[in-house]
């Protein structure tokens, strides 16, 4: 990452990890939703500087612009007069620190003892999984020059295309291929130059079943939600 | 593209999660344990982008992080109207409160 990336990172991992602590910390729910609000926030630019640039604006839309506002109408609803402020003992809150801290260093040293990324070839956990059938220049190479501008490909992976697996984005096609093939035009584009199938008879697997199942359960919560939340008249007994 | 170090990505998704676990069991306010949650989700949805980027996992976190968004939002909605519900009944969101099936 160079400077911008690295400045942007430590700016908005700070503004996140402080929300997450002030939502823990404050007795207040009102300054409890604000402070989600900026948690969450920043959790978006964090994904936009992992290159998902899709996921960061479905996180500012869905979570800060839907949930969030959801979470404040509950506030608004029931946080009336006294109830703002729910107090819980001194001691339990030190308490709940102190496990919270250990909780965190537990968590923070396990994850940070494992060599994730193979900075030496093939020494990382993660290049020694085998993802499918799939060989791992196919797999590594996702997304080589375009960095983010990933919307396309995760809408054809809703439907079950699998473009970055498939078609083999930015790699160019083994030699084999191309000698009973006609010769590539050096002008062509890289696209059309890697649209053959790739040799692997079978395809990747797709999420067109798990998408239709999350749609059928959203349509049953929110019917579900409302029939909850109705106003029920009151029964004389 | 060059290599990114996904070891401060991982320690932020980390004090996401412990936040969520101890906003879930320390808070009373029902609200609180609903913010809890969104913060454990986000702790999650955090490691999932940080493999996509770093790692041979390609696409598919990206994909299972829209997944987490949406269930998100419906176990929000839901949550929700039951604590809607409760504060109806009991006229309080403190969720102590609730404890008339303990026989």
């Amino acid at each position: 990452m160079n400077t911008t990336q690295l400045t942007l990172f430590w700016l908005f991992a700070a503004l996140t990890c402080g929300g997450a602590i002030a939502v823990c910390v404050s007795q207040n729910v009102v300054r409890m939703a604000f402070s989600l609000v900026l948690t969450l926030g920043s959790t978006a630019v964090l994904f936009l500087l992992l290159g998902a640039d899709f996921v960061g604006a479905t996180q500012l839309l869905v979570y800060v612009g839907g949930t969030l506002v959801l979470i404040v109408f509950g506030v608004m609803l029931t946080a009336t007069g006294p109830f703002t402020r729910i107090k819980s003992s001194a001691a339990g809150g030190i308490l709940s620190g102190l496990i919270g801290i250990a909780f965190l260093f537990i968590v923070a040293s396990t994850v940070t003892s494992v060599r994730w990324v193979d900075s030496d070839k093939g020494q990382g956990v993660a290049s020694k999984i085998e993802f499918g059938t799939h060989s791992k220049a196919v797999a590594s190479h996702f997304n080589p020059e375009q960095q983010g501008n990933t919307t396309r490909q995760l809408g054809l992976s809703f439907l079950s295309l699998r473009a970055d697996r498939d078609l083999k984005f930015g790699i160019p096609p083994a030699p084999v291929e191309e000698s009973n093939t006609a010769p590539v035009i050096p002008g062509e584009s890289v696209a059309a130059a890697a649209l053959p199938l790739n040799s692997n008879p079978k395809l990747s697997v797709g999420y067109l079943l798990p998408f239709e199942i999350v749609s059928v359960h959203l349509l049953v919560v929110l019917v579900g939600a409302a029939y909850l939340a109705r106003t029920k008249r009151r029964t004389k007994s | 593209m060059q290599p990114i170090d996904p070891n401060p990505f991982l320690i932020v998704g980390a004090v996401l999660f412990v936040c969520g676990v101890v906003c879930m069991t320390t808070k009373r306010n029902g609200i609180g344990v609903l913010m809890g949650v969104e913060l454990v989700l986000n702790g999650a949805n955090l490691n999932f982008i940080t493999f996509s980027r770093c790692t041979p996992l390609g696409l598919d976190g990206q994909v299972f992080s829209l997944f987490v968004i949406v269930l998100a939002a419906a176990e929000a909605a839901v949550a929700l109207a039951i604590a809607l519900n409760f504060y109806n009944n009991h006229l309080t969101i403190d969720v102590d409160r609730g404890d008339e099936l303990h026989g």
